[in-house]
């Protein structure tokens, strides 16, 4: 493979189902080593665009290569390039967080699995909750679970499929970390998402999916220059405890800016 | 490829091996509905049927393996059910590990759970009065009949299991099966039932299974019924091993 080959690369997708037009002529390229989000609404069609590429779902029409591999006629050559993680955690409620890594492992017959599961489990600060089954969980320690049991056999791509909807702000900090360490170690990262925040945050690049197709692709900066140049708006500033802290006791070196509270003219 | 068919598919075994000895429940749940027929027809209704054999234990035993097998399967399909709903499956159909495996996986856990499930029966059927005095090759005929009976089945599990929408959906298919040898030899003789009745009974598969369980355990020569009894086994689990590949290449391309 030339070293300059995408990690994924679409050409006119095309999925119905049924009557219902889901993708119509989508076209999309990542780049290795990128994080990449793809932004839409709820029934946008990212998830089908996941299924498609992990090789779940065939197209319509079109193609689709990851890691330089056609998803229909070289579907297992796909499947031992990516990992997927789906929208729900995919991770088994009755085992215990380490059975979970050593399933995986096994099934991508690594050896010493019980070694690879302890240092994920270290990694993912989830080695106290090793032993526990995973139904005491909370969303959380779930979800990094699931990223964890992905990275076995360290995939050239993954795709995370809304990784973090349902989570509270702490743990979706936790997930987001992770993702940026797995785009610094060389690992191609898809992620959708529906919030717009999320995308802002992790991502390389930015593709907006809507009613069927890209209809926006660009870096964060090139999707801001879309819109009109910003314009300077004044605020008003109150003085915050230190500032005023900071002037009574005198140990600013300027005098403090005088606040009048008036809109500047 | 085969070696890691093989391989992949004893790993996924474990996995679900492991489920049901963290939930032996499946296994006491499949084998007290039979349990309580056999006390319900052994001890309630027995007295007043008439099979012309001494005991009424023996007669009835082979009618209550097959309904332990019938129960037993509806846990199949509530087990891959949860696993299609978890998204776990599409994260083994995203690795690189053959696709039947996971399909294997669950049916051979089924085999297990049920043969756990009928050695209970058995022992509890001995308690009550069950006897049979043949040796090993008649046991291990029997034991072959109920596996192939087993695998039928299971393989109609898979079914609703993947395609069910809901819990109830993926496991109340096997009401009608519980219920067949209700209409079937498995309590009483079928010459005492009204004609359309006693034709139905007569010449579906459970009649033919539960004569032939009946007769190995006797010690009597199998007649028709043994091929019989193998036949739509066979054909059971051909047909239903389509469907349910079929249910399965159109929810994972």
């Amino acid at each position: 493979m030339k070293e300059s080959a995408p990690a994924i690369e679409i050409r006119g997708l095309v999925k119905s189902f049924g009557d219902n037009r889901v993708l119509t002529g989508l076209d999309l390229t990542v780049t290795e080593g990128s994080i990449f989000a793809l932004l839409g609404s709820n029934g946008a069609g990212k998830t089908t665009v996941v299924k498609i590429l992990s090789t779940l779902l065939k197209a319509d029409g079109g193609t689709a290569t990851v890691n330089g591999f056609d998803v229909v006629t070289q579907a297992a050559k796909v499947r031992e390039s990516i990992s997927l993680t789906g929208q729900f955690a995919a991770v088994d409620e009755i085992l215990s967080g380490r059975e979970n890594l050593v399933l995986v492992a096994r099934l991508r017959h690594l050896g010493s699995p019980g070694m690879i599961a302890d240092e994920l489990l270290a990694r993912f600060s989830l080695t106290d909750a090793g032993g526990r089954r995973v139904a005491t969980y909370s969303g959380g320690m779930r979800r990094r679970l699931d990223i964890a049991m992905s990275l076995i056999g360290s995939p050239r791509v993954i795709f995370l499929d809304e990784p973090t909807t349902g989570l509270d702000p702490e743990a979706r900090l936790e997930v987001w970390r992770a993702v940026k360490a797995l785009a610094d170690s060389g690992t191609t990262v898809l992620l959708t998402t529906q919030q717009l925040e999320e995308a802002e945050h992790l991502a390389d690049r930015i593709a907006i999916l809507h009613e069927h197709r890209i209809i926006v692709n660009g870096t964060l900066a090139e999707l801001k220059q879309l819109l009109p140049p910003a314009e300077v708006e004044y605020v008003v500033k109150q003085p915050t405890l230190e500032d005023v802290f900071l002037a009574v006791v005198g140990r600013t070196q300027q005098p403090p800016p005088v606040r009048t509270g008036e809109e500047p003219r | 490829m085969t070696t890691h068919c093989i391989g992949d598919t004893t790993v996924l075994l474990g996995r679900s091996l492991r489920h049901i000895s963290r939930s032996p429940d499946t296994i006491v749940t499949t084998a007290i509905m039979p349990i309580a027929f056999m006390l319900l027809f052994v001890y309630v209704l027995g007295g007043a049927i008439q099979t012309g054999t001494d005991s009424y234990p023996t007669y009835l035993l082979p009618g209550i393996l097959v309904i332990t097998v019938a129960s037993g399967i509806s846990y199949t399909a509530y087990r891959i059910f949860l696993d299609v709903q978890s998204g776990i499956f599409e994260r083994f159909q995203s690795m690189p590990i053959p696709r039947s495996s996971v399909l294997w996986a669950h049916v051979l856990t089924s085999l297990v759970a049920n043969l756990i499930s009928l050695v209970v029966v058995v022992l509890v059927a001995l308690a009550m009065g069950f006897r049979s005095s043949v040796g090993v090759l008649a046991w291990l005929a029997v034991a072959a009949v109920l596996v192939l009976f087993t695998l039928a089945l299971t393989w109609l599990a898979v079914i609703p299991g993947l395609t069910a929408k809901t819990i109830d959906g993926a496991s109340a298919f096997a009401y009608p099966l519980i219920l067949l040898p209700f209409i079937s030899s498995a309590f009483v003789p079928t010459d005492t039932m009204p004609g359309p009745v006693r034709a139905f009974a007569e010449h579906q598969p459970v009649t033919s299974i539960v004569n032939t369980i009946r007769e190995l355990l006797a010690g009597q020569p199998v007649g028709a019924d043994i091929w019989l009894a193998l036949v739509w086994c066979a054909g059971v689990l051909a047909v239903a091993y389509a469907l349910a590949m079929g249910a399965y290449h159109r929810k994972f391309a």
